[in-house]
Formats: C-alpha cells, sequence, structure tokens
C-alpha cells in the first residue's frame, strides 16, 4: 500500500463507514421509494408558479409587451434583470462539475449532479427571458443564421446580442450533454436495482445500455475531463459575453472594461448561493447528511465569501473611475442615480451593497460557515442582493440619460411582469422536483469512486499509519 | 452477433481483482471485459487497453467548429451581404471571435458525445447482455471468454481461487440488439422454449 500523508484536519467526503452497497442503497432509496408529503406539496406550489407564469406569457403574448410597465427609456426592465440573474445562477453548476474537476476538488462530488441539474434548468429559467421579450415570439428562429427568402438578410454577427444567441444555446448544449452523460452510469444502477417493470422499462431506456465495462469506463473518464476541459472557458465566456451586451453600448454605467470579470465572479457568487440554497433542503429532506457534508457546505460558504468580495472591490473600482474618470455622464450616473441613497432608486443600490458586499463578510468566521441557519439566510439573502445589482446596471444606467427630457423615474413592474418572473422559478423548482424525485441527486459512481480515497473508513485507516514514528516505519520495513 | 460462452466472476473489492486479473491474465485466459460499478483507475492498463483516443475526436470535432464558423461568416459579411456598419471593415475578426470560439466547444462537445455513444455501442432502446445485476452497485465482474481448449469448472476453479466470492458459467449474445428491459425477449428471433 502507497502511503499518502494528509492533514489529520482534512475531513473526509463521506462520513460513517459506507461500503459500496450502502452508498447506492442511499442514494437510490428516495427515487424508490414514495414521494413524502413535503415534496407533493413544494411541487404543487412550483406547479401552480409554473402556471401563472404561463397566463402571465400568455398576455404577453396576445396583448403585446406593453403588458409590462416597460417605457421608451427604461426599455430594459424586470425582464433583462431576470434573465442575467438566472444566466448568473447557472454558472456555480459548470464552475462545480467542469473547474473544481481541473482543479481535482474532491469535494465536488457531493454536490456535482444537483448544481449541474440546477444549470441547466437556470438557462431554460434565463432563456425565456430574451425569447418572450421579443414580443412577436414567433418570429423568434430569425435570430438563427440561415440562408433565407429576405435577400437573404443575415443575423448581424458583429452584435454581442447575437454573440448571446451562441453562447447561451451552446452553454445549455453542453451542460445538458456534460450532466446527462455522467448521469447514464447512475441510471444504470437505478435500473438494475428496479422491482417494478415500468421502472427497468424506463430507466433502461434512459440509462442506454450501459454495462459499466472497463473500456467505455475509459471512455467516460476521458470524455468527462474533455468536456469539463471546454466547459470551464465555455462558462467564463458565458457570462463575458452577457456582459458585452452591456460594456459595447455607450450607456454611461454599462461601457466599462471592468464588466466581463466582474459579471463572472457575480455569476458564480449567485449560484453557489442557489446551489447553498438547494442543498441544504436537500440534504435534509432526502437524510443525505453523510454525503454533503457541514465541509461541503463549508467549501461553497468560502467560495461564496471569496466572490462576494471580488464583487465588491468591482463595485469600489466602478465608483472610483466614476470620480477618476471626471466624466459628468459617469459621475452623475454612480454618484447620483446609484450611491446617493436619496436618488429614485437609491435604495436598490443600497441593497445590492447590504446584500453582497457588507453581508457575505460573516463568512470570514469559520463557526458561520458551518452553521445551517446561517447559510441558508445568507444563500437566500445573496441571491436577492445579486438580483438587485443586476437592476441597479440596468435601470439606473437606463432611467436618466443623455436627454433629459426622456428622463423617467417611476418605473414599477407590473403584475404580468412579476408573474413571469414568478413563472421562471415555477420552471425552474417544477424541474428541479422532478429531478432530485426521479434521478440520483448524488453522482453515485463518482462518490463510490471518492469512498476509497476519502471515506472515513480509509482515513481511520490511514491515521494509524500516519501516527507512527519513522523509526518504527524503518524497523517494519527491515524484515 | 453471436453468442459465446463465458465464465463470470465476481469480486467485491479491488484490492482482490487487481492481482487477480494479472493471475488469469498470466494463465492465459482471455478477459472479455470487467465490468466495474464505477471507473476504477489503472484497471484499463492491468487489462492491456490502450488508450482512448477520444480527446483526439474531440480535437478534430473543435477544429471543424471554428472553421466552420470563421469561414461562414466572413463568406456571408464580404461576399454575400456586405453589410456597412458605420464604414467599419467587412473583414470584421475580433467581434467574430465570441461566434468562432462557442461553435468550437459545441462541436467538440456535441461530436464527442455522439462519437462516445457510438464507439461504445450506447443509445436509448439499446439492450446488452448483463452478467450480474450488482455491477452496477458493488460488485466487480471479471468475464472469461471461453475457447475451445477452455475447461469451464477450471476455470470457475480458477477464479474462486484468485478470490473470486462467486462464479457462474454463462452463454450469452455478445453485441446488442434493441429491447427492453422489463421483457426477457431473446435477440435477433432466436426463440428459446420456456418451460
Amino acid at each position: 500500500m502507497s502511503l499518502k500523508y494528509e492533514s489529520q484536519l482534512r475531513e473526509p467526503l463521506v462520513y460513517g463507514n459506507k461500503t459500496y452497497h450502502q452508498v447506492t442503497e442511499d442514494i437510490i432509496r428516495p427515487i424508490e421509494a414514495k414521494p413524502s408529503k413535503l415534496w407533493y406539496i413544494g411541487f404543487y406550489i412550483a406547479v401552480a408558479l409554473l402556471l401563472f407564469g404561463v397566463y402571465s406569457i400568455y398576455r404577453d403574448v396576445t396583448y403585446g409587451i406593453g403588458q409590462w410597465n416597460l417605457n421608451k427609456t427604461i426599455g430594459w426592465g424586470w425582464d433583462i434583470t431576470n434573465f442575467v440573474w438566472w444566466v448568473g445562477i447557472g454558472h456555480a453548476g459548470t464552475l462545480i462539475s467542469a473547474i473544481l474537476l481541473l482543479f481535482r476538488q474532491g469535494w465536488r462530488t457531493g454536490v456535482n449532479r444537483a448544481a449541474e441539474a440546477m444549470t441547466i434548468f437556470a438557462v431554460m429559467c434565463a432563456g425565456q427571458f430574451p425569447i418572450w421579450h421579443m414580443g412577436r415570439v414567433w418570429m423568434a428562429f430569425f435570430v438563427m443564421p440561415y440562408p433565407n427568402s429576405r435577400g437573404p438578410l443575415w443575423v448581424n454577427f458583429n452584435s454581442p446580442l447575437l454573440w448571446d444567441v451562441f453562447a447561451i444555446s451552446t452553454y445549455f448544449t453542453v451542460s445538458l450533454l456534460f450532466w446527462y452523460s455522467g448521469l447514464i452510469p447512475d441510471l444504470a444502477t437505478v435500473r438494475d436495482r428496479a422491482k417494478t417493470k415500468l421502472r427497468k422499462h424506463l430507466y433502461g431506456i434512459s440509462s442506454f445500455g450501459w454495462t459499466g465495462s472497463t473500456k467505455h469506463w475509459q471512455r467516460h473518464e476521458s470524455l468527462s475531463l474533455v468536456l469539463a476541459g471546454l466547459s470551464t472557458p465555455l462558462v467564463l465566456s458565458v457570462h463575458t459575453i452577457v456582459s458585452f451586451d452591456f460594456a459595447t453600448s455607450v450607456i454611461p454605467g454599462w461601457h466599462t472594461t471592468i464588466f466581463p470579470p466582474y459579471f463572472v465572479a457575480g455569476a458564480v457568487f449567485s449560484g453557489f448561493a442557489m446551489v447553498q440554497s438547494l442543498m441544504v433542503i436537500v440534504r435534509k429532506v432526502f437524510g443525505m447528511e453523510d454525503y454533503i457534508t457541514m465541509g461541503h457546505i463549508e467549501a461553497m460558504n468560502k467560495v461564496i465569501v471569496l466572490t462576494g468580495s471580488i464583487v465588491g472591490i468591482a463595485y469600489l473600482t466602478e465608483l472610483f473611475m466614476g470620480w477618476y474618470s471626471q466624466s459628468k455622464y459617469e459621475g452623475y450616473t454612480f454618484w447620483y442615480s446609484r450611491a446617493n441613497l436619496f436618488s429614485p432608486y437609491g435604495w436598490s443600490y443600497w441593497g445590492m451593497m447590504a446584500c453582497n458586499v457588507i453581508s457575505p463578510q460573516i463568512f470570514w468566521s469559520r463557526k458561520m460557515r458551518r452553521n445551517l441557519f446561517v447559510t441558508f439566510f445568507m444563500s437566500v439573502l445573496v441571491n436577492v442582493g445579486m438580483w438587485f445589482e443586476r437592476f441597479v446596471i440596468i435601470v439606473t444606467s437606463l432611467y436618466r440619460d443623455y436627454l433629459p427630457s426622456s428622463w423617467s423615474v417611476y418605473y414599477s413592474p407590473s403584475v404580468w411582469e412579476i408573474g413571469f418572473y414568478l413563472g421562471s422559478f415555477g420552471l425552474f423548482f417544477t424541474c428541479f422536483f422532478l429531478f432530485a424525485k426521479y434521478m440520483p441527486v448524488i453522482a453515485v459512481a463518482e462518490i463510490k469512486y471518492v469512498l476509497k480515497i476519502s471515506g472515513e473508513s480509509y482515513k481511520d485507516d490511514m491515521a494509524n499509519i500516519e501516527v507512527k514514528e519513522a523509526g518504527e516505519f524503518a524497523h517494519e520495513y527491515a524484515h | 452477433m453471436s453468442k459465446k460462452k463465458f465464465v463470470v466472476g465476481c469480486f467485491d473489492t479491488e484490492d482482490t481483482l487487481f492481482p487477480a486479473v494479472k493471475k488469469v491474465r498470466t494463465a492465459g485466459y482471455k478477459i472479455q471485459d470487467v465490468y466495474t460499478p464505477f471507473a476504477v483507475h489503472g484497471l484499463d492498463g492491468a487489462l492491456g487497453m490502450r488508450e482512448t483516443s477520444l480527446h483526439t475526436a474531440g480535437f478534430i470535432y473543435g477544429i471543424t467548429g471554428t472553421t466552420t464558423a470563421i469561414s461562414c461568416i466572413s463568406w456571408i459579411f464580404t461576399k454575400d451581404w456586405p453589410l456597412d456598419i458605420g464604414g467599419k471593415p467587412h473583414f470584421a475578426l475580433p467581434a467574430w471571435i465570441p461566434i468562432m470560439f462557442e461553435l468550437t466547444v459545441l462541436f467538440a462537445a456535441v461530436g464527442m458525445v455522439l462519437t462516445f455513444c457510438y464507439i461504445c455501442q450506447i443509445a436509448p432502446f439499446v439492450k446488452k447482455h448483463h452478467f450480474h445485476p450488482r455491477a452496477t452497485d458493488d460488485l466487480f465482474v471479471m468475464v472469461i471468454e471461453c475457447t475451445d481448449k477452455t475447461n469451464t469448472q477450471e476455470a470457475e476453479a480458477f477464479l474462486q481461487s484468485a478470490g473470486a466470492i462467486e462464479t457462474k458459467t454463462e452463454i450469452a449474445e455478445e453485441g446488442w440488439w434493441i429491447g427492453r428491459y422489463d421483457r426477457d425477449e431473446v435477440p435477433f428471433g432466436e426463440k428459446i422454449a420456456v418451460a
């Protein structure tokens, strides 16, 4: 046996001396059992929200997006705010599954499957907003470049809005492939345990006839690694391109070069917060405390405090540049429209500051990082803050532009605008509830692999060897 | 597509599996495959498999994507419909980098996954013979392909001595067929009378 020295302080990734079979049992049992009352309540609420969203969209399509309280000045309001917010949330899943895989962070295995699922559902929600924002949604296919009878009149490849089309659709496709290819072996595990005919049939279809052959595993590993390598720059590019939607314009407060890194950090920040919210619930509801441990929660809180601080620095840099550039318009936007609490939208700026920059600093304390209640509360707060951030960027830059005659202050959303947003929550949670019920929320095969090198039983075995004196080793090898 | 005879040995840990693989190969048996519940690192090497070239395929798909993007966009913007955007150059390469990058990733990912499914012969509705249902749970299932010379009892005894906790001899279809997992249909219409 080879010796692997590891700090005694590093906690095991899986608690409670599990065997491989126990891992299978623990993770797959919730799929085989009848859903709990709590699940039904949550699911019905989600479906109700979804239906309300569908009705809101029905009205938007029938009567036009005049249903929303947008006006000529504030042409991007809740809708694009929600789009950017959801895309940002999606980023954590790819970060956990791809970037942490490349960095060989073992703890990702506990949360990666659910986080990837979250990514897919969040991107689905995000995609709704620009699509329905088009108004005449039946012409949405005009954004695709294809030879057409209008010239052919092509799309503008120099426009960041078109880059977005490519970025978001690629991101969705690649995330879906990454997630599903990882899921195939686990679905095969569910299939082989299935008792009823229907389950055998359905999981048989969805597991693609996976056998677990060594050659297949070898290719699967290669595939995961390359997809991770591809997803890493992809995830950075997606939010970079989203930030280009703003940064390439000439609106004060938007055309700043800091946007790409600032948006990416913000995306990771809000995404991790969403993963925290979901994981705290999932581990409780499905009894996954041995797999999603306090170590996982703490590691994610560390990412939150790091990215929150990066975002904070970005805010301060913007304020500094608003003054240092000596541009009247920049100065007005940053120091009057935003940082002045008593300006019409000052509340949103300070709400953002409080939620995103000030409150996450609580996570410098280890005790707070490992407190479930604080974690959950903070995760919700961060997402509220990140929603404010996008609202601040979009609305406070638009409502007072270069032409005072077109200034508009009293922008408040209509019920259908809010309904659309609630509907996206409905879509997200409906998908997530179905996923949590019918698919393994934790990557079973990957946990089995981690169990061997970082499970509690392995750590216990290693501890005996590690505490031995060096002299004792020499003595043993002498024979 | 043909039926073959196999000797199956099940192991419960990798610690016994690895030496067993070595012994079985040294003894001159032909290991058809080892079915494992998760990716056992180093097992492919122990079985004498070569490295997969899937990543090379990924690279080729990737550059196909890049080429597709640059050639399509430059043809559209310089030849087919040169749009005058504020008098800026028609061949605006820096502005095309985002789309070139996205298509590179898209082509590489989609191409690799399809290739993966093709070379592993996995797809919805595809069914294969599974030597042990616990191969996706907690057993490492080594399958030895029998030749004319193989004595199955001897092989089973050999596997047991190498640490297998369960052994059996099976005649099974090696390839895949279209089938359902809730039914025990026989591939390719060869019906076997059930008593």
